[in-house]
């Protein structure tokens, strides 16, 4: 290459980047934002079905989600994430928010969930019941404890301790055959699909009809049952605070509860 | 391009000086973009603070096993990898081009793509593990899985310098030694391993640090646990979700190690490796 080129070529770089930089910071023909939703990973199909009719009805608003760990939408709002709406698989990260000034308004309750173990069809540790998961060598696969699953998952176990037809230390038995903390609670489905754990606690949202054919639910006793508590708020931050004020009243109204429901989910109870 | 200026001098002094600031002011946005980061890392925790967090189990369970495995999957690439890298450098056989593809893949690979593949062949329903299985081996939710995940992911690092090495050793040198009968063992004992020991802990040291910094494929195929299988990389991303302070210090000691291992192997060969490294310098190119 002569030398000459190389200042000439540096300049049609400079010349290209100033073209491409300059449009972008005057005021185009501007396209509505997006709504960005974040979500826990659980109401991944729920929401977007919610999503998909809540476009419908406002049409220009195109609806983003953002599917993840509760704790991880958490931490990712903490350090500047931009978003309007989050939904928390429970009251701790939905407060951990809200102590740091992130919402505009009232938390609300918009579903509930309940706890399933699963087992993988081949069922390998030959689970027949619940007691089955303290024997000795059993590979259980729990939400990390940051996770809302995995907490629910420990509070149920502790629950279930010491009740009718467990023994005593059934949760720290259970507990020391824990094999993998994951970080949402769809990898503890995974895990258990592949057939490489021989059980994992997840919502029983998570097995919907189709997951059915690979693996096997138990439910767990009604007294024992941890009930899951999504909330839903406007985020201070959000670029179009009305138009997420109504995507929050649609997943409360009557045709979102039904969504919920669909997937698997229970409706919101009365209360906040 | 970069040799464009300095091997001439300019026709017009202006223009390379032109090119000169281009050229620093690349290298200071580069820099820049990789420093700061690191900058912003260390900013945030004080050394009070880091010798507190230290000393608390999440960190020490994750920084023993860090070191264990990581070094463990770094001498098994050795010993894998220098025979390997070796019949790769001096040898034609059919299908080279095919194997040297394959013994590349993992350093393109999306780690969690690599983790499930290995769990697809290693996990109890994968079509090795199963035999594993039967053979009382289990794979999945081990110490030897993170292992194996990290020698997965690594052994590229280490084979692709480790066989520049070998390729870069003087033929004549050789055929001298055969001259003076020394056996073939002989002559890659004497011979060939000194002259390529650059190279191999180049390999090694890159090989090492990216076991060290292994996460998608070990929390794919090996799971989190603390203690068995939460290495140092996982333990940041989960104290990430909930203990940012923790989560600070093990960033700084990762970063501190693996800069040490870079920076330690790379000024090593001058200084220990004797008069053998010398000629075996990479640069020199081997006459043939």
């Amino acid at each position: 290459m002569s030398r000459r080129r190389a200042p000439r070529a540096a300049r049609a770089v400079l010349a290209c980047a100033l073209a491409l930089a300059l449009p972008a910071g005057a005021p185009a023909a501007e396209p509505p934002a997006p709504l960005r939703v974040s979500a826990a990973a659980s109401l991944a199909e729920a929401f977007t079905e919610i999503a998909r009719g809540f476009e419908r009805s406002h049409p220009g608003v195109a609806v983003r989600l953002n599917l993840a760990g509760s704790q991880q939408l958490a931490a990712q709002l903490e350090h500047g994430a931009v978003a309007d709406v989050f939904a928390s698989a429970d009251e701790r990260w939905m407060e951990h928010v809200a102590a740091r000034g992130l919402l505009a308004g009232e938390a609300r309750t918009f579903a509930r969930n309940r706890l399933v173990v699963i087992v993988p069809r081949t069922n390998p540790a030959r689970i027949g019941r619940l007691q089955d998961l303290a024997r000795r060598g059993v590979k259980l696969v729990l939400g990390a404890d940051a996770v809302p699953v995995g907490r629910y998952s420990r509070e149920a176990l502790e629950r279930l301790a010491g009740s009718e037809g467990f023994e005593r230390d059934f949760a720290r038995r259970v507990l020391a055959n824990v094999v993998s903390e994951e970080e949402n609670v769809r990898a503890v489905v995974g895990k258990v699909q592949l057939g490489e754990a021989d059980a994992g606690i997840v919502y029983r949202s998570d097995v919907p009809p189709a997951l059915e054919r690979s693996v096997r639910t138990f439910e767990l006793p009604e007294a024992a049952d941890v009930i899951a508590h999504y909330r839903i708020a406007v985020l201070a931050g959000a670029t179009r605070p009305e138009v997420a004020r109504a995507f929050v009243e649609r997943v409360l109204s009557s045709e979102g509860q039904a969504a919920l429901v669909r997937r698997g989910l229970l409706p919101a109870a009365a209360g906040p | 391009m970069s040799g464009v200026t300095p091997v001439q001098p300019p026709p017009r002094a202006r223009r390379g000086r032109l090119v000169r600031v281009a050229v620093a002011a690349a290298i200071a946005l580069l820099l820049a973009l990789v420093t700061l980061p690191f900058a912003g890392l260390l900013a945030r925790v004080s050394p009070a603070a880091l010798a507190s967090r230290l000393a608390t189990p999440a960190v020490l369970d994750a920084l023993r096993l860090s070191l264990v495995t990581s070094l463990a999957a770094t001498a098994v690439v050795v010993l894998l990898g220098v025979p390997t890298a070796y019949v790769l450098a001096t040898r034609d056989f059919p299908g080279k081009r095919m194997v040297e593809v394959l013994l590349a893949l993992p350093m393109v690979l999306p780690p969690t793509v690599a983790g499930f593949a290995l769990l697809m062949a290693f996990g109890r329903m994968g079509l090795a593990g199963q035999w594993l299985q039967a053979a009382g081996w289990t794979l999945p939710f081990t110490t030897a899985g993170v292992v194996l995940a990290q020698v997965f992911m690594a052994a590229p690092f280490f084979i692709s310098p480790a066989r520049a090495g070998f390729a870069g050793v003087d033929r004549r040198l050789l055929e001298t030694a055969a001259t003076l009968r020394a056996s073939e063992a002989q002559r890659f004992w004497r011979v060939v391993l000194p002259l390529a020991a650059p190279s191999l802990l180049a390999g090694v040291s890159l090989a090492g640090a990216r076991a060290l910094g292994e996460f998608g494929a070990t929390i794919t195929f090996a799971g989190n646990l603390p203690g068995v299988t939460q290495t140092m990389p996982l333990a940041v991303y989960v104290a990430l979700q909930s203990d940012l302070d923790t989560a600070v210090v093990l960033s700084v000691i990762l970063l501190v190690m693996s800069f040490g291992l870079l920076l330690g192997l790379r000024a090593a060969p001058a200084g220990w490796l004797g008069t053998g490294a010398r000629a075996g310098r990479p640069g020199r190119a081997p006459a043939r």
